[in-house]
């Protein structure tokens, strides 16, 4: 097992810039991070603050213009495309405003998919895949494609995607942006499961009552952070209005 | 690596599928282009089987000694003022020829052929001596040809080609049947067997029809003409000196200087082959064009609709990026989907050379060769892969945040 304390990211000094024609965005200024094991993180500021922008750079996706950034102890500030697929394969589990499904595929195999690139041979695929399923509450729909599944089972079937490969982290970019408040609120029932068993979770909100689900909030404003604070009175039980 | 290439399988099969138009309008090109390839070998292989035959029905041990040249580059207007050839000049050849196994006259009119209210237009009326037959590979069907008397005395008798007799006589042995060749009454005394060339055209024996040339002199004035003499070697090696020999004989019949060119021409088969693989070439080449310009077409046709593919899956291709799939991978799959595309086509491609293979079967034997097949494969998979590979590799080194974000 291990360490309930150990740390699983370790940012300094972290910058992206974008260059948009002759001009220079700023959409990180200098963030410096630890999340350890099994924390429960909701990053909020205001539209264009960088939040995604963080998300990204966390989940392997972006690398940073400047800074340092340790995953699992493992620098991977200048590791190259393949390597950081990798990790994005074992170590990340994206959940998307937009759910991000594949339209053609059904439920399962879009569940399927990270261990396909995983190299995860056909039998153990399909039972973890399956397992995942049914551990988000989606066991009797399966063969569904995405267009026959409401926004929340949509987004159990991103969830249960990001789970499948036992990731060091979940990363949810606004998990509840494109749902009716209470679907929103089962999903973060969903995460508060996750939560308990162990899984690590950043997730990206504008909502406040969705943000006092997590443990620790970190307020973004202008690509730095602005706080970084314990929540108090965790909202865990009660159904946002 | 063997699961992501049945995921690119599986994902090439679906958009196939969802595109079912599009995919088989971006075929065409390799449907034209594979089929064209394989019904050209096909055929060619086919002329070629049938050229052989042909040409071994002339014999490669035949010279013929004419007043033209078959081939080659001298001047017609100048072989027109040379001498004819005439059926003096033979009887003295052969007096003269030591190392010939055969000599004999060649003449040839065209003429129609009558049986009853039957009528076979157009035929080449070949006129020789009964020394003839021994110049070819001739088999009977039944009968005969003329013997010496026959051929000496000028009777009416005729040999009739296997094809003459087939459509004359459809079923009857035309063996003691009087014909009407162009108006003159001759006897059958002998029909051929099927000599089996259909590339010689009216040359081909099997379309012919051979009378005494003494009887086609009387009945058909060609006695101002030019005739052939045809001269058999014993064997293909002694075809040279054969051809030294009469080119002397030649040129002392016609009492030439030696400084003087000759005033005739020696021709044999092998000149044939040299034209026949000349035209052969240039068919290929042809083919090649065809073949090379519509396969290009459908490669460029493939390369196109490969990359509005990886536009129209941006997003996709961003997912599958996030949750883990390499560069190779997202590569693997738009490879694999160019090359399926490619491979449809060349199978639909091949479909076809295949029923219109049956087709052209009824002017030229041919048949679809295994090689033609394999060949159609590995051309349309290459194709595939190589029109993919651009698109393929655009779709690869999509930044993932960007792609996530294409709307
Ligand atoms: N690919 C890009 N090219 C140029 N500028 C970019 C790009 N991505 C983000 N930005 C800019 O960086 C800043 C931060 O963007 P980011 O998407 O991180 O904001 P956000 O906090 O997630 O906003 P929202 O709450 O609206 O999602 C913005 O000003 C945005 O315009
Ligand atoms: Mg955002």
């Amino acid at each position: 097992m291990d360490d309930k304390n150990s740390v699983i990211i370790e940012m300094k000094n972290i910058t992206k810039t974008y260059v948009v024609g002759l001009e220079e965005v700023h959409a990180l200024r200098g963030i410096s991070l630890t999340v350890k094991k099994n924390e429960y993180i909701a990053v909020m500021g205001p539209s264009g603050s960088g939040k995604s922008t963080l998300m990204n750079i966390i989940g392997c996706l972006d690398t940073p213009t400047t800074g340092i950034y340790y995953f699992n102890g493992i620098n991977v500030s200048d590791m190259d495309d393949n390597q950081l697929a990798k990790i994005r394969n074992k170590e990340i589990g994206f959940v998307f405003q937009t759910f991000n499904l594949i339209p053609r595929s059904n439920a399962m195999h879009n569940v399927e998919l990270p261990l396909i690139y995983g190299n995860v041979s056909k039998h153990e695929r399909k039972e973890r895949a399956k397992q995942a399923l049914i551990n988000v509450g989606l066991g009797d729909r399966i063969n569904h494609k995405p267009n026959e599944l409401s926004g929340g089972q949509r987004q159990r079937v991103a969830i249960a995607r990001a789970l499948v490969n036992n990731p060091s982290i979940i990363l949810a970019d606004e998990p509840t942006g494109n749902l009716d408040s209470k679907t929103g609120e089962e999903i973060m029932q969903l995460f508060e499961e996750l939560h308990r068993k162990g899984n690590t979770i950043i997730l990206v909100t504008h909502e406040e009552y969705i943000a006092e689900h997590a443990k620790r909030i970190i307020r973004i404003k202008d690509g730095l952070i602005e706080s970084d604070e314990v929540v108090k009175n965790r909202n865990i039980y009660s159904v946002g209005v | 690596m063997f699961n992501q290439i049945k995921e690119g399988f599986f994902i090439s099969f679906n958009s196939i599928i969802a595109n079912k138009l599009r995919s088989f309008l971006t075929t065409l090109g390799i449907v034209i282009g594979v089929c064209s390839v394989v019904l050209m070998s096909t055929a060619i292989k086919g002329v070629d089987n049938s050229f052989q035959q042909g040409i071994s029905s002339l014999g490669s041990d035949v010279l013929y000694i004419d007043k033209f040249a078959w081939f080659g580059n001298e001047e017609f207007w100048k072989m027109r003022n040379r001498p004819n050839i005439t059926f003096e000049d033979y009887l003295k050849f052969k007096s003269l020829a030591k190392i010939p196994i055969a000599v004999a006259p060649q003449a040839i009119s065209v003429r129609s052929v009558k049986f009853r209210d039957r009528t076979a237009e157009s035929v080449f009326i070949t006129g020789s001596t009964n020394d003839y037959l021994e110049t070819t590979n001739f088999n009977f069907k039944s009968g005969r040809f003329f013997n010496e008397i026959e051929s000496d005395g000028g009777r009416n008798v005729a040999v009739l080609g296997f094809d003459i007799a087939e459509n004359l006589f459809p079923n009857l042995d035309p063996v003691g049947m009087p014909v009407k060749i162009g108006g003159h009454t001759y006897y059958v005394i002998g029909v051929l067997k099927k000599q089996g060339s259909t590339l010689l055209g009216s040359f081909n024996p099997d379309k012919q029809v051979y009378i005494p040339i003494k009887s086609l002199f009387q009945h058909f004035g060609l006695n101002w003409r030019s005739i052939t003499i045809v001269v058999r070697a014993p064997n293909s090696q002694l075809l040279e000196e054969t051809k030294i020999e009469a080119e002397q004989i030649m040129r002392q019949i016609r009492r030439l200087k030696a400084y003087e060119d000759a005033n005739f021409s020696i021709n044999q088969q092998e000149g044939l082959t040299k034209i026949y693989e000349q035209t052969v070439g240039v068919i290929q080449i042809g083919g090649l064009l065809i073949t090379g310009l519509s396969l290009f077409v459908g490669a460029i046709g493939i390369m196109n609709i490969m990359f509005v593919s990886v536009k129209e899956r941006t997003r996709e291709i961003g997912i599958r990026k996030a949750i883990g799939a390499t560069r190779r991978a997202i590569m693997i799959q738009f490879l694999l989907e160019a090359s399926i595309i490619s491979l449809i086509g060349g199978l639909i491609g091949l479909l076809l050379a295949i029923i219109l293979s049956y087709v052209v079967n009824q002017f030229i034997p041919t048949s679809v060769q295994i090689s033609a097949v394999v060949m159609a494969i590995l051309i349309s998979f290459i194709t595939g892969i190589l029109s993919g590979l651009a698109p393929a590799y655009t779709a690869a080194k999509l930044d993932p945040v960007e792609s996530l974000r294409y709307e």
